[in-house]
């Protein structure tokens, strides 16, 4: 359904309009405190933006987001000042608007298609999303979120995280029972574990998880699923139709090289996961501990969203230099361009083309500096970006009081070795197919991180879409 | 939230509690352990079950005071509640019949080593138990350990209790005295553990250690739990608790449970000063959490 265009402006005039600027805090000051860097459109900037929309008629906006968010129909609810027309919009097609208008690569996505990019710069998205999921937040009453009639159909949704959040939402709109297992104390998964405050407040998912709540999803914190209880259990004890696995990626990997269990030495998820979940920012008032980063030299080995996560974390620790050294060039970096941007402009130090070959001890165990080596690019690797390959004689040392290791997971295998039957491919994620979600076992979806190994949060929630469209499926038909 | 049903001390410094924990009694094998979060402000760790009781759908744990969260945890009574209790995790015992199998429990390690001890007479093993502590206060779950072995021995450092010496000095006995020994499980303190290892080393017996480093999610997510075997890392809580001894680096795990020493020290300062205050919030909060129904 498209809504008749209120634009007044003609398409060429549109062009002329600026993209709007996202008001933020200053530099100097955020990289000292944890709260949010971005502060959201004014009504005034939203409206502004909104009438920058060509309105294509066959908008790729909607074809490249993994959810396909109907885009052009809530800007132009945006336009008309139906905001919260607008929000419900969004929703029919994605539960976590206030996170993905945070967090995801639009520019991979909506606004990397969007036409208006190909000759100025494209509409911003990301931006008029999160203006009208926190709109929504501000002014919605969670007694009136609408709850579809009951099926008598029971769900197990594993993992909290943005696939199994996305399920839970899609699953519970249309009528069924959902019972949403984490194994952490907290609802949210990576969204809290992993994402700083100062990206995506945890107050934002809070509010998410309860709008989930008043649909009537049910959460259960503390549970391990293969450990507290298994699959089996769930589906022949407990009476479960149907199992979503949304475990996420798990295992940190480590670089094997020498020096990698120096004190002082973090992989990614540990020293966020001690800042994100457990607040050891907020020592002793938290308490978690933390070490102290005042005027120390930390450096995030890695170059994706959660090497930046880290290092702008490290810095507002206090860190003196922080670094991120990445092996490759920045045109390979995998991180969102804003966050880049925003971490240059904190004063993270960027050493492209750069590794660490082995992290130097004091004796006593902790950790003194990293023996780097600078790289150039080779030919392109199975990844299909070009390999990076050490100059030889290139070796110095860089002093450091932390390293954080942040160069990607591997399969957590948990669910898989307590579940029989349950296919894997050989590197030891799940096995499912790519537009049902279904697994080797009957009644058993999976999706997200843990069938395609660490990717982004909109990924893994296309991939809940999925999966609830394949389990309502499967449960209205009741064949396999 | 998990209710404390029942709360004694079994030593000074040394609590078992019995918590209400259904999921977790009714899937807890030997060797698993469980991580804890006493209230919103709290870390998470890890501790010791020492028995799961499927039937009344409890826990039982056994707590050493050592930090600030285990001094906290310690003063709580029958009828609090604790926050978050999550398990049971890591890999359960390896049980099979081996022939004669030594138990070694140091201190309150030795309520980490009961239920595998129990369930190693279970599959028919000779069990021999040796428990040692520091003095005759402290040594712990004595009768029980003696109920599940053929031969227990027990040792203080002190020679207030028992017979004077290490556990180590009885493990060497056996060793000279011609015991044919197919399997040796150790838990305790890590100096324990590892002389135990450089005994039975020499002697090309199989051993075993749990060990114990600083954890947090306890599900591989992390990575902090990273311990050496063989020089290669290896996570406690997913690929362990318990690993072959002679491939352990004890130095590494004494070095990394160091890493946050000041800020422990900090934390357990400041909770003398105000253990009073600190009880009464914990109680306050998890009172109101539980009035708003969130957590279980």
């Amino acid at each position: 359904m498209t809504t008749k265009s209120l634009n007044p402006l003609p398409l060429k005039e549109r062009m002329k309009v600026p993209r709007q600027h996202m008001p933020e805090q200053a530099a100097q000051l955020r990289a000292t405190n944890f709260t949010e860097v971005n502060l959201g459109y004014s009504t005034e900037l939203a409206r502004q933006e909104a009438a920058r929309c060509l309105e294509c008629a066959k908008p790729a906006c909607t074809q490249d987001c993994p959810v396909g968010v109907k885009v052009k129909d809530f800007v132009q609810l945006i336009m008309a000042g139906d905001f919260l027309g607008a929000a419900a919009k969004i929703r029919e097609d994605n539960v976590l608007p206030a996170i993905t208008g945070r967090v995801c690569p639009q520019e991979d996505h909506c606004e990397g298609g969007c036409l208006m990019g190909k000759k100025v710069q494209s509409l911003g998205i990301g931006y008029l999303e999160r203006f009208v999921a926190d709109y929504e937040q501000r002014h919605m009453d969670l007694n009136k979120v609408p709850k579809a009639p009951p099926t008598g159909k029971k769900i197990a949704i594993v993992g909290s995280g943005p696939s199994g959040l996305t399920a839970a939402g899609d699953l519970v709109q249309r009528g069924h029972r959902v019972h949403v297992f984490e194994a952490l104390h907290e609802v949210g998964g990576v969204l809290v574990y992993g994402i700083p405050e100062f990206r995506l407040p945890k107050q934002i998912i809070r509010e998410q998880v309860d709008y989930m709540r008043a649909m009537g999803v049910e959460f259960e914190t503390d549970v391990v699923v293969g450990r507290t209880v298994t699959i089996d259990e769930l589906m022949e004890e407990e009476g479960y139709d149907a199992v979503f696995i949304a475990t996420g990626a798990g295992l940190p990997q480590f670089m094997g090289i020498p020096g990698e269990h120096l004190n002082g030495v973090y992989s990614a998820n540990e020293f966020l996961t001690r800042i994100n979940l457990m607040h050891a920012y907020e020592f002793p008032r938290y308490d978690e501990p933390m070490l102290d980063f005042a005027g120390k030299n930390v450096a995030v080995i890695g170059g994706g969203n959660t090497a930046l996560d880290a290092i702008r974390s490290a810095l507002r620790l206090g860190a003196g230099k922080a670094y991120v050294l990445y092996r490759r060039s920045e045109t390979e970096m995998p991180a969102r361009a804003e966050e880049v941007k925003h971490a240059r402009q904190e004063g993270i130090d960027f050493q492209v083309l750069t590794a660490p070959v082995e992290f130097l001890s004091d004796g006593n165990g902790w950790l003194t500096g990293a023996r780097c080596m600078r790289m150039e690019l080779g030919e392109p690797d199975a990844s299909g970006r070009r390999r990076p390959v050490p100059i030889a004689g290139s070796e110095f040392d860089l002093p450091l009081s932390v390293a954080v290791i942040a160069i990607g997971t591997s399969a957590n295998p948990i669910v898989q070795s307590t579940t029989p039957g349950l296919a894997t491919n050989k590197r030891g994620y799940i096995s499912a197919d790519e537009t049902t979600q279904r697994t080797s076992r009957k009644g058993v979806f999976a999706g997200g991180d843990i069938v395609t190994g660490s990717a982004t949060v909109i990924l893994a929630m296309g991939a809940g879409r999925r999966a609830a469209k394949s389990i309502d499926e499967y449960l209205t038909s009741g064949t396999w | 939230m998990f209710k404390i049903v029942h709360a004694e001390f079994i030593a000074p410094g040394i609590k078992r509690f019995v918590i209400d924990a259904p999921r977790i009694a009714r899937k807890h094998q030997p060797g698993q352990f469980v991580i804890l979060r006493l209230c919103e402000h709290g870390e998470r760790i890890p501790l010791t079950v020492e028995r799961a009781d499927r039937t009344a759908g409890t826990v039982n744990l056994v707590v050493q005071s050592a930090g600030k969260t285990t001094h906290l945890l310690n003063l709580l009574e029958t009828g609090d509640s604790i926050l978050d209790l999550v398990g049971p995790l890591g890999k359960p015992s390896e049980i099979e019949k081996f022939g004669t199998v030594v138990v070694i429990g140091g201190g309150v390690g030795t309520a980490m080593a009961y239920p595998t001890a129990a369930a190693l007479k279970q599959a028919g093993n000779r069990v021999i138990s040796i428990v040692g502590a520091r003095n005759k206060e402290l040594v712990i779950l004595e009768r029980e350990m003696g109920e599940v072995s053929d031969t227990l021995m027990v040792t203080t450092d002190d020679g207030s209790y028992a017979d004077k010496g290490f556990v180590t000095d009885k493990l060497r006995q056996l060793i000279d005295n011609g015991t044919g020994i197919d399997l040796v499980l150790a838990v305790g303190p890590i100096p324990m553990m590892k002389a135990v290892a450089d005994v039975t080393r020499k002697e090309r017996i199989r051993t075993i250690v749990s060990l114990n480093p600083i954890m947090i999610d306890g599900t591989g997510m992390c990575g902090g739990c990273r311990v050496l075997i063989d020089g290669k890392s290896e996570f406690a809580c997913v690929d362990g608790p318990e690993f072959e001894a002679h491939r352990v680096d004890f130095e590494v795990l004494v070095q990394r449970n160091r890493m946050y020493r000041e800020a422990e020290r900090k934390s357990m300062e400041e909770f003398k000063n105000e253990q009073a205050s600190q009880l009464a919030r914990l109680r306050e909060e998890n009172e109101q959490l539980c009035a708003m129904g969130e957590k279980r």
